[in-house]
């Protein structure tokens, strides 16, 4: 029941929005976002406490002549995941309270639609299912890219929807050759047990082409190197909140289905391939950091980092071990939270100063205090300091790929390096030395910003000091996913 | 009391976080009296255990503090080890800290920024205690990295400075660097132990092939280079300097940039089994100390002499380390500790007096006007050029007597760097508060000694330096060596610290060492003393050798040219063609082939049914002959 809830509870909020034209836009769609947080740490703790119970699972026949099931479930993976994306809508709706956008109530209805959307991804058990769901969550961001995006917008959004459907359709071509080679009782099944069975009875070769094909659209989702070029533009001309979602959410729809859809389907394929798919990761570390570094835009530049952040959970991921999967995990959640800070901030730069350029940047910190502090947490998390929500991730990540390949974790460490680089150079340029002339007036901070910083930066602080709630969560959620992966 | 030991670390934490929120609010006396008693209750708790310490038979202790970190096999708890090591840490971070605090009160009084300086230092002693105390690898790498986040902060306190904020930038980037290291080294001792807890592995390591040893040894050094400033990973440190002079006493001489040794130290068992590392870290510390020693003969601002022979004195201890003797190191980093928290203080105390200038070009004569600073700064470059009986010769003295035994060439490094650090410590003593005034008119009117809060630290320190000697007498003498008791306990591989040297040898060294420095005292002292020489006021007037050292050997440009630029420039083509032009040329490329078809295969859409009818039957013909053919 509570699983059905995370789907149905933003989905109807969406369609009050977008058939009431409410002038509380707003709030409705706060309110909504916040029960449905509320129903998501309610379903972690249950998942903790209480797994057993039939609360967090809903399986009904859908299509039966084709074994396809509305099947979704909570369990101690997908409830991190869940989490994730319970937090962050409250905090993306929130940041937008300062921009009036035309058509509002579509504009919110439509992140709710997403995360609607988002939250049966994650949940499903059902490959069709899982296949529908990735899908219909591509909708809702491509209208706000559309329609809210910057310059220039037809002609980017059009590259990233097209370019993002080509993977989902590589996807499902590997999908149904999976599920044609199920059988339950005689009949074909899309869940996910009998494609798991179905893929490992594959031989070699099969499981080669189908771990590619499927890898082909989890490399484009998140994106990994050289599959990327479609992200920084379609970051940048998107309004703030779609990046946020693009970002904090959406990027993780293909490292968590790399988890969980890919992993354990195709291990032999793992072992032929995922050398390959480890290297580019880790080129893309490497590479995108470097851009990173010579970017003038600062939301540019986040999108970059964004990259090199994805590009490591990933290899993290495909090293197929607990430190490996288990950083991935801790990765994710802490990236979702500081992307999203990082890219309020850039917005926080435009509204108030009317760029996002470095070089016409300068000395804010000597206008407000506050927001330089806050600034400074976020990048840290992103840096990954230690006592810091980045770090967890980032060294169990490391370590995996150490675990696997020592070389390549000292190439994918440099990101360490290079992390500092990007990340301190423009901190420095955009808040430390004497104010610009431009802007000498930088102003407070709105309520709604500063609330989402703060509950950004607390979240950066606690779980950096004491992750063992979540870390808990995904070591043991992990361990049950390498018992399928690796029976022995 | 023992048990009391997280509250160590928990007092400037509270005292971070109540300046940090509510510095602004409270009044400057208030906030640096928070700062202080914080850091002083964690000096008291400190001293308390340590008596405990020394009265109990057990001398290593574990205290949990939560559980932190677990995946799978790796697990990685908050725990604290309270042993000799991390004891004798504690008390010099927080009794060195906490006069520093004090000082502090009285030199950033006038400082806009003053809550926000006392919470950065906090903060600082927070990490630094975290880095000691620290059972396993990671607690020691969180505070090694957030001493490095405070650095930077510090560093770049005075924010709208340019100069200030690269310099600061540089030291964060340039510790990364090592961190790699520190951190690629910590993998390597997990996957190798399965656990990266000390009390865990360290006796287990004799069973480890020594090429793993020897990997594990060098990449944690790797750190130690990054963090305590040895070649190549040294210039963040004298541009560190834009900091305020508390800090540079604080981080960058007493306790911060000694981590390196402090984790060598630690780590001592896998030093002692690999011998490749271990003369890794004495000709790397050799070279060091020669290095920046050269460096040091020809500067003009008092606080960047003062950096590089920090530099210098670090690569001392590293070449002690190097050869074993863990304990000669630790005795040199606390006596260290003493006499350059000193120099530097008084060196701010002077820049205080001569409101805000560095130049020791520009002083001269200050002896009479400021007596407590000229007295204490004189007792410490007495300490540090090693003469008897003031602490610095006596553990110079044990460190080169070990590297003597082990080798005549480094302990003729180690010689040269010493006579280089008595020759350019006095040049400075005797430029700074001999001859006439330098600077003008202005200044010398408003020269005036420091306030007590100023002097009163000034003045335990030069006690401390004066007397340190106290803690390691020599054992030829068959006085009592209580350092070398008291780190022995945590060095597992005892042979290597042991002096197997006659008695007569250990004198005659001791001698040479006193004699060499008094030469070269006399030398600075005939050269700026008697015949009164001036540094220059231009480069142009130097010789080119001079030059090639006045430009400390041009390695800042070199890194600039080898570096940075090309970093630079390679992410710049990366972007510019690699990315735009060809990868998203590419997938431009094939939306605009996809296209291009489509705009062909659209004419057969003609709409004429005659057309579709017989292209229908050219196909099925065409597929009929296909399965005809190849069956």
């Amino acid at each position: 029941m509570l699983s059905l809830l995370l789907i149905v509870v933003p989905f109807l909020s969406a369609l009050l929005l977008f058939v009431s034209k409410s002038k509380s836009t707003k709030q409705i769609s706060l309110f909504s976002t916040i029960i449905t947080f509320g129903i998501a740490v309610a379903a972690m703790f249950m998942v903790k406490h209480n797994p057993n119970t039939n609360l967090l699972q809903l399986d009904l026949n859908w299509i039966p002549s084709l074994g396809i099931h509305f099947n979704i479930e909570i369990n101690m993976l997908s409830s991190l995941l869940v989490l994730l994306t319970a937090f962050l809508l409250p905090l993306i709706v929130l940041s937008a309270f300062k921009n009036e956008y035309a058509n509002e109530h579509q504009f919110y209805g439509l992140m709710l639609m997403m995360q609607s959307a988002l939250m049966g991804v994650f949940m499903t058990n059902d490959g069709f299912l899982f296949y529908v769901f990735w899908e219909l969550a591509l909708i809702p961001i491509y209208f706000i890219c559309l329609l809210w995006g910057g310059e220039n917008r037809a002609a980017i959004t059009f590259k990233f929807f097209v370019y993002t459907l080509l993977g989902s359709l590589f996807m499902l071509v590997g999908l149904i050759y999976v599920y044609n080679h199920t059988n339950i009782d005689g009949m074909k099944s899309w869940n996910i047990n009998a494609l798991y069975e179905a893929g490992r009875s594959l031989n070699a070769d099969q499981q080669g082409v189908v771990f590619w094909l499927i890898f082909i659209a989890f490399a484009i989702k998140m994106p990994i190197f050289p599959f990327h070029t479609w992200q920084p533009n379609t970051y940048v001309n998107a309004p703030t909140q779609g990046t946020m979602l693009l970002s904090g959410i959406m990027l993780k729809m293909g490292t968590f289905a790399l988890i969980k859809w890919l992993l354990p389907l195709t291990p032999i394929g793992l072992q032929d391939c995922g050398h390959t798919a480890i290297i580019l990761s880790v080129i893309g570390i490497v590479y995108a950091s470097c851009i990173a570094i010579v970017q003038k835009d600062y939301k540019r530049l986040i999108a970059y980092s964004s990259i090199a952040h994805v590009g490591l959970i990933s290899a993290g991921i495909l090293t197929a071990n607990q430190q490996g999967l288990q950083g991935a995990i801790m990765q994710m959640l802490a990236h979702g939270v500081n992307v999203v800070a990082l890219f309020l901030i850039a917005d926080i730069l435009l509204r108030h100063t009317g760029t996002r350029e470095l070089d016409k940047l300068g000395g804010i910190r000597n206008m407000n205090g506050n927001f330089a502090v806050l600034f400074l947490i976020v990048v840290l998390g992103s840096v990954a300091l230690p006592l810091t929500n980045g770090f967890v991730g980032e060294f169990l990540l490391l370590s995996g790929v150490y675990k696997y390949n020592a070389a390549i974790a000292g190439f994918a460490g440099l990101s360490v390096i290079l992390g500092a680089v990007y990340m301190l150079r423009s901190y420095q340029h955009i808040m430390l030395g004497e104010r610009i002339d431009n802007h000498n007036t930088f102003g407070a901070l709105a309520t709604s910003d500063k609330a989402v910083l703060i509950i950004a930066c607390i979240a950066i602080v606690a779980f950096g000091i004491y992750p063992a709630p979540l870390n808990s969560m995904a070591e043991q959620g992990i361990k049950e996913l390498l018992a399928i992966i690796k029976p022995n | 009391m023992i048990k009391l030991i997280p509250l160590v670390p928990l007092f400037p934490l509270l005292g971070f976080l109540v300046n940090g929120f509510f510095g602004k609010k409270l009044s400057k006396s208030l906030s640096g009296s928070i700062a202080s008693i914080a850091v002083l209750a964690s000096f008291i708790i400190s001293v308390l255990a340590f008596i405990e310490l020394n009265g109990s038979t057990n001398k290593s202790n574990v205290i949990d503090v939560f559980s932190w970190i677990n995946a799978g096999d790796l697990k990685i708890p908050f725990q604290f080890l309270y042993d000799n090591l991390s004891s004798l840490f504690l008390l010099i971070i927080t009794g060195i800290g906490f006069l520093i605090h004090v000082y502090s009160t009285g030199y950033m009084h006038d400082d806009e920024g003053f809550s926000r300086f006392f919470t950065y230092l906090n903060l600082f002693v927070f990490f630094m205690l975290l880095l000691v105390l620290g059972n396993n690898y990671l607690i020691t790498f969180v505070g090694w990295e957030g001493v490095g986040l405070c650095s930077y902060l510090l560093i770049g306190f005075w924010f709208k400075n340019t100069a200030y904020n690269n310099a600061a930038k540089k030291a964060f980037i340039m510790n990364r660097i090592g961190d790699l290291g520190f951190l690629l080294g910590i993998f390597l001792i997990y996957i190798t132990f399965g656990s990266i807890t000390y009390t865990d592995i360290f006796d287990k390591a004799g069973s480890v092939p020594t090429s793993t040893i020897t990997a594990i040894a060098l990449l944690l050094f790797v750190g130690a280079m990054g963090k305590s400033a040895q070649l190549p990973l040294y210039t963040w440190l004298p541009d560190a300097m834009a900091g305020p002079t508390p800090v540079s006493a604080l981080i960058h001489a007493a306790t911060m940039v000694t981590a390196g040794i402090f984790m060598v130290v630690r780590s001592n068992i896998f030093y002692s089994i690999s011998d490749v590392a271990s003369e890794t870290v004495a000709i790397v510390g050799g070279i060091t100390a020669l290095f920046a020693a050269c460096i040091g003969l020809l500067q003009n601002d008092i606080k960047k002499i003062l950096a590089y022979s920090t530099v210098s004195q670090l690569g001392l201890m590293f070449l002690g380390l190097g050869v074993g003797a863990y304990s000669s190191a630790v005795f040199h980093v606390t006596t260290h500790a003493f006499f350059k928290a000193l120099l530097f203080l008084g060196a701010g105390s002077v820049i205080h007096a001569m409101g805000g200038e560095q130049d020791i070009r520009k002083m001269g004569g200050l002896k009479g006007k400021i007596k407590i600073t000229f007295l204490t700064m004189f007792i410490a470059t007495i300490a540090i050029s090693g003469l008897p009986p003031f602490s610095g010769f006596f553990s110079k003295d044990e460190l080169l007597a070990h590297v003597y035994e082990h080798s005549k060439a480094l302990w003729l490094v180690g010689m040269l760097t010493s006579i280089l650090t008595a020759f350019y410590m006095f040049r400075m003593l005797y430029l700074t508060f001999y001859g006439k005034f330098r600077g003008t008119h202005e200044q010398e009117h408003h020269l005036h000694e420091s306030p007590p809060s100023m002097t009163f630290p000034l003045i335990i320190l030069a006690i401390l330096s004066a007397l340190g000697g106290l803690l390691g007498l020599p054992e030829f003498l068959h006085l009592p060596n209580w350092m070398h008791h008291q780190i022995g306990e945590v060095i597992i591989m005892k042979g290597k610290s042991l002096i197997t040297l006659s008695h007569e040898v250990e004198l005659i060294l001791m001698c040479l060492a006193v004699a060499a420095a008094a030469a070269s005292i006399f030398f600075a002292y005939n050269l700026y003393l008697k015949n009164k020489v001036l540094p220059v006021a231009n480069e142009s007037e130097l010789k080119s050798w001079q030059r090639l050292i006045y430009n400390k050997f041009y390695v800042d440009e070199i890194y600039e040219a080898l570096i940075r630029k090309p970093i630079d420039a390679v992410s710049d083509v990366l972007y510019k063609y690699v990315d735009v032009a060809i990868i998203d040329g590419v997938v431009n490329g094939v939306g605009s082939a996809v296209k291009g078809v489509g705009s062909v295969v659209r004419l057969a859409q003609n709409g004429n049914i005659g057309f579709y009818i017989i292209s229908m039957i050219m196909g099925i013909v065409f597929i009929v002959l296909f399965t005809l053919l190849y069956r």
